[in-house]
């Protein structure tokens, strides 16, 4: 199924009243693949997930999910996509399993199916034994893991996970986005909407930088690197001695240096250009480093945002 | 622009699991503990006073309904009018708000479901649950009746009394659907619940004793003109009383549990002529009476659930 278009928008727009919330919106995912959709609070993300499921109506465009048009036959989409939401809600006074097995029945799961599927899910995302305690007695982070397990319960080809690490420790994080790349790995199409930058870097493979309900910018953190940062390549420089960064910003094909510490420099550059660094540095400095760093979303979200609120 | 599959797709397993909540919580607990009470203190003091006076009604069993014994200031049926309303927004004012309170909304919504199966399967539960209530209570004040009494209820009682539990059950069914409206208006279920209970307020005491007059008199000219009461003042105080779902229920009750009860309007002296004054009616005759306040009861339940239905279809789906 890998390579098939999973999720498509086209011309997407919801508007309150006079309030545009998404604004002619154009992406695609593919299935196996995961999209990260950032943008500050109020920028149209949650928004353009609701119609991808088809809890809200598109006012203009239109999008198809697994094939099927949300607003015409949301049962077919549903049948196929799996939903995490943000800070997600149980029945406290329900078991995990009574809980998931009330959603398993109402995607058209059969008993057995919900008991074969919900110790697997269970034992995937790392809660085994808890299957018949109330829910109620979870901490957060247990409810956001069952929350997944739900969403792998369906085996969908299509997951949208909202804000799903908003509410884990730095371990359970990272557990968790183990089982992000797990769904990937499987041939799930995942769309992830987050806040935390790093973590849409370390499992996204392309992402979507909304901003007041557009796309302002899409494509791999790379691409997006290069056209907000000005470099496609990030070099980092370690190396002693006097006047290196005069040096360095002298280069032809350097777009920038920054100093990241006393000896570590960070070399925005057109191409790459480590082995005219490494000439550079070695007959009057100590050069012990040199390599490709990876661009950070952070950096071109911050700087994106920076130069929008500018230019405004 | 029309949708594909059936908008009542999961409103079976909606309605189970609702029920099942409602039946094994500690509201059901409480409620039934309530209708137990109601249900044994009225018959056996009824019973008691009937015991002493046997004989003298063909319909003992409706008595056991519609006297107030002594020392309970109150009957059966005034007791099941202020109770019901009560157990029917207990059950009704959390039922859609709770959803996004507890975050759970967005989660159930993107199964395979439309909002209407939702919606349907939850009013549909708590109506099975005040049903099965009621018919507790009239199964135990029959029980305790016979029992006590010594005899079963006629054919003709158990007919009258049947039909008695279904207008309560529609009479509740009403409250419900308002409860049910104002957990959809309101997120908060505080507010919900003292919106119903502030609506049943405005119908138990306020309606008759003044809004009712004052419109009447309004629309119509005082209660008593130059020639004696103003035909045209009663006739619209009776049909403002009528908007109130109490009145159609008192009507229904008075009807059904008195089967001398010949009219509910004004009558003329010349519709008495040839009238046998207190013979009862046959049970047919009764149910042609109260006939429109059932339908009415039905009609204000949906009316009122189909408003909830529009503003459910229209809300932003976040939590």
């Amino acid at each position: 199924m890998s390579g098939e278009v999973a999720i498509l928008a086209e011309g997407l727009t919801k508007r309150y009243s006079a309030t545009v919330a998404v604004d002619h919106i154009d992406f695609e995912v593919q299935s196996g693949e995961i999209v990260g959709i950032l943008g500050p609070n109020g920028s149209g993300k949650t928004t353009t997930i609701l119609m991808l499921l088809g809890l809200t109506e598109p006012t203009e465009g239109r999008a198809e999910v697994a094939g099927f048009d949300p607003l015409r036959e949301p049962l077919e989409v549903k049948r196929r996509v799996g939903y995490l939401p943000d800070s997600v809600g149980f029945y406290d006074g329900l078991s995990a399993h009574d809980n998931l097995a009330y959603t398993g029945r109402l995607a058209g799961l059969s008993r057995r199916e919900i008991d074969e599927r919900f110790t697997e899910a269970l034992a995937r995302v790392g809660l085994p034994d808890v299957g018949r305690e109330r829910v109620g007695t979870f901490s957060r982070g247990m409810r956001q893991r069952l929350g997944l397990a739900e969403v792998l319960m369906k085996r969908p080809g299509i997951a949208i996970l909202d804000e799903p690490t908003a509410t884990l420790d730095p371990h359970s994080t990272q557990e968790f986005l183990e089982l992000i790349r797990g769904l990937k790995n499987d041939g799930t199409a995942v769309l992830l909407s987050s806040h935390h930058l790093d973590q849409v870097q370390s499992v996204c493979d392309r992402v979507a930088l909304f901003n007041q309900g557009r796309i302002a910018l899409s494509g791999s953190v790379t691409d997006l690197a290069q056209r907000v940062l000005g470099g496609g390549h990030v070099i980092d420089v370690e190396a002693r001695g006097a006047g290196i960064r005069d040096r360095l910003a002298g280069m032809p094909g350097v777009v920038r240096v920054q100093v990241m510490g006393p000896q570590l420099y960070r070399v925005d550059c057109e191409r790459d250009l480590r082995p005219e660094i490494a000439r550079l540095l070695a007959p009057s400095s100590e050069l012990t480093g040199i390599r490709f760093a990876e661009p950070s979303l952070n950096e071109v979200y911050t700087r994106y945002f920076d130069e929008a609120r500018h230019a405004a | 622009m029309r949708r594909s599959g059936s908008p009542f797709t999961g409103a079976g397993i909606v309605l189970a699991k609702e029920a099942a909540d409602q039946l094994s919580g500690t509201r059901m607990v409480v409620i039934e503990a309530l209708v137990f009470l109601i249900a044994l203190v009225l018959a056996w003091f009824s019973t008691t006073a009937i015991r002493e006076s046997i004989g003298q009604s063909p319909f003992l069993f409706l008595r056991l309904l519609t006297m107030a014994p002594d020392p309970v200031p109150f009957s059966f049926i005034d007791t099941v009018g202020l109770v019901t309303p009560i157990i029917a927004i207990a059950l009704g004012f959390d039922a859609v708000n709770a959803e996004f309170n507890q975050r759970t909304m967005s989660r159930i919504l993107a199964q395979p479901i439309y909002r209407d199966a939702l919606l349907l399967g939850k009013f549909l539960a708590r109506l099975l649950t005040l049903a099965i209530a009621l018919l507790s209570l009239w199964l135990l004040v029959l029980g305790v009746g016979f029992l006590r009494l010594g005899l079963p209820p006629s054919g003709e009682e158990l007919v009258r009394m049947l039909g008695f539990l279904v207008a309560t059950i529609a009479y509740g069914g009403v409250w419900l659907a308002v409860a049910f409206l104002f957990s959809i208006l309101f997120r908060a279920a505080a507010t919900a619940a003292l919106a119903a209970l502030g609506l049943w307020l405005v119908f138990s005491f306020f309606w008759s004793l003044i809004i009712k007059p004052l419109v009447a008199t309004l629309i119509a000219g005082p209660p008593e003109d130059i020639f004696g009461p103003n035909l045209a003042y009663i006739q619209t105080s009776q049909a403002l009383d009528r908007v109130s779902p109490n009145t159609l229920y008192a009507e229904v009750a008075l009807a059904l549990l008195q089967p001398a009860t010949r009219t509910l309007g004004p009558v003329f002296i010349s519709q008495l002529r040839g009238a046998l004054l207190g013979a009862p009616l046959p049970a047919s005759q009764s149910f042609i009476l109260v006939w429109p306040q059932i339908t009415g009861l039905v009609a204000a339940m949906i009316l009122i659930f189909a408003a909830g239905y529009i503003v459910f279809q229209r809300q932003e789906i976040r939590a």
